[in-house]
């Protein structure tokens, strides 16, 4: 969540916020926070065994067939003339050494081993495909079921149509709101709560792309499912291709669980994560459609756009601040 | 500021080891693999139901069919008698098959190829994650059950192999009927137009439409058809199933 509380990483300059001039919003329904966390489970287990799945094999294609001397990339290895082991990261045509990370590393009795990736990026640790393979597709089926849980509630209570699906006025912002992501400022009043252009695009393109991407791009991958999904396979290039998209979309969802992280840090990571484990969100209480004091960059402020949210923008329903904790 | 990059180095390493150290002892419990294996019955019953028995694996063109068709697993089995069937050019070759049948029968390749014979480009796709495009001729297997005639009893089609794994540990693999009698369930004898090579599986293979390349036994000896494999290898279907492969190679 890239949203929004300048304070909490400020440096000491800034006086810290006042408790009464902060309030608790209840941010994070409890299906979402469930979901949110099972999601986090079951990626970092996708991708985790889809690396030992990887390790099989540690080699990529482009069409339906994996001709030696064709390979996109590789992860090998060779022997120096010592006899040593050393790792080879083939792309096209380029090679890089990775010794100790990427085709050569250390197993876990430390010595050296040809394996793609290491060990302490596989599950299994050690090379064992089998097994790779049952958590994959266990936890396969919790991502896609979790999944069809988060969109179907999220239609259900119009989560994506109001918070997610960008407005006119989301659109005519993604100017400012590149900046202000460049410059790491982040609102902390009302608008806080409100996600900015960035963030919805970035949340569809993962849902929508990268999450129905990569499940379709693994089904193309089944021979069995291949017997009725030939048209979309061979429309990305093959079942090959859709090995290669399949693992290109996988870093892309790792580059976005960075970026996502960074901003969490960045933007107040105790704030953040309480919102994602309690649901309460502390934003400052400033009075309605007075500004935040800037804290950072007093940089100047798009004159064109106001920064309170704009009235054909349905801001989040008034937030029960009462609620007890559920 | 390197003394900064290598503690975040280790905290990412350290983390990720403990993540992985604690999957390792699930992987290594009584519980933890059956609890995972639970997705192949959910697998096999969804691909099922999306996919249904008669679809059809798709047929490629013959500019699609790979230079080299790498064989993988065995390339030579050495047990002798493969060896001394090798030695004669396949000439005494006789597929057994048995079981829950009516008339057992021992065919040679020129009775099988008398049979119900078709020809396929159809892609081969390993459980490491390669792919290769192959034309194989062959007897639909639903023609030799229809020649043996198939006991109601029988459930399975056991596929019985020359090559051995480990020392006294031969190749086996399984299928369903249903499975067994597609149209693209083929014993192969050719490849590329020529006789099948050693190294693919001569003189005679299993070829699967839509699954995976270990459940495509090779070298094949004898078929048995059973009720149940549970008394054969380690019971799990076949050689890579004892292994903790699944049975459904679906995907």
């Amino acid at each position: 969540m890239s949203a929004q509380d300048l304070d909490a990483g400020v440096p000491p300059a800034i006086p810290e916020p006042v408790a009464e001039s902060r309030r608790l919003v209840y941010r994070h329904p409890l299906p979402i926070r469930v979901m949110h966390w099972i999601n986090v489970v079951a990626l970092t287990l996708m991708l985790f065994s889809g690396l030992q799945i990887f390790n099989a094999h540690p080699s990529l294609y482009w069409g339906n067939r994996s001709d030696a001397g064709t390979e996109l990339l590789t992860l090998g290895a060779r022997q120096d003339a010592t006899g040593k082991l050393v790792g080879i990261t083939r792309v096209g045509r380029h090679e890089f050494t990775t010794t100790g990370v990427l085709g050569v590393s250390n197993g876990s009795d430390g010595s050296p081993q040809v394996r793609g990736f290491p060990s302490w990026l596989t599950v299994p640790g050690p090379q064992w495909l089998s097994m790779g393979r049952r958590w994959h597709f266990f936890f396969a089926w919790v991502f896609v079921l979790n999944g069809l849980c988060y969109v179907g509630y999220a239609l259900a209570t119009r989560h994506l149509q109001r918070d997610l699906w960008p407005t006119g006025s989301d659109w005519r912002g993604i100017g400012r709101s590149i900046i202000e992501h460049l410059r790491f400022k982040h609102p902390h009043g009302d608008e806080a709560l409100r996600y900015n252009i960035l963030q919805r695009l970035a949340y569809l393109v993962v849902i929508f792309v990268f999450g129905v991407g990569i499940v379709l791009m693994g089904l193309a991958m089944s021979p069995r499912m291949d017997a009725v999904l030939s048209p979309m396979v061979e429309a990305v290039g093959g079942r090959q291709s859709a090995r290669t998209i399949h693992f290109i979309i996988a870093w892309a969802f790792v580059a976005f669980v960075l970026i996502h992280v960074f901003e969490v840090l960045i933007s107040g990571v105790f704030n953040q994560l309480r919102g994602m484990i309690t649901g309460y969100y502390a934003i400052d209480a400033a009075p309605a459609g007075a500004p935040p004091a800037e804290a950072v960059s007093p940089g100047p402020v798009d004159p064109a756009e106001p920064a309170p949210p704009s009235p054909d923008d349905p801001v989040e329903p008034a937030p029960p601040e009462e609620r007890p904790h559920d | 500021m390197t003394d900064r990059r290598s503690f975040v180095r280790m905290a990412i390493v350290g983390a990720a080891g403990i993540l992985v150290a604690a999957c390792d002892r699930i992987s290594q419990s009584a519980w933890g693999p059956n609890v995972l294996g639970k997705a192949e019955g959910l697998n096999r019953r969804v691909q099922a139901l999306l996919s249904p028995s008669s679809s059809m694996a798709r047929e490629y063109g013959e500019a699609d069919i790979s230079p080299v068709f790498h064989p993988n697993g065995t390339t030579m089995p050495g047990t002798p008698a493969y060896q001394a069937l090798l030695a004669n050019g396949f000439r005494d070759y006789r597929l057994q098959v048995d079981g829950l049948v009516r008339r057992p029968a021992r065919l040679s390749i020129d009775e099988l190829q008398r049979l119900d014979v078709c020809t396929q480009i159809t892609r081969h796709d390993c459980v490491e994650g390669w792919s290769a495009i192959g034309k194989w001729r062959g007897t639909r297997l639903s023609a030799v059950l229809d020649h043996v005639g198939v006991d109601p009893r029988a459930r399975f089609v056991v596929f019985h192999c020359f090559d051995e794994m480990e020392q006294d540990t031969p190749y086996y693999e399984s299928i369903d009927l249903t499975e067994a009698r597609h149209p693209q369930t083929l014993l192969a004898f050719a490849l590329n137009d020529k006789p099948l090579p050693v190294p693919n599986g001569a003189p005679l293979r299993l070829r699967i439409g839509r699954q995976l390349g270990y459940k495509q036994a090779k070298y094949l000896a004898r078929i048995e058809l059973v009720s149940s494999f549970e008394d054969i290898g380690d019971g799990q279907g076949g050689y890579w199933e004892d292994q903790g492969y699944e049975w459904y190679a679906g995907i």
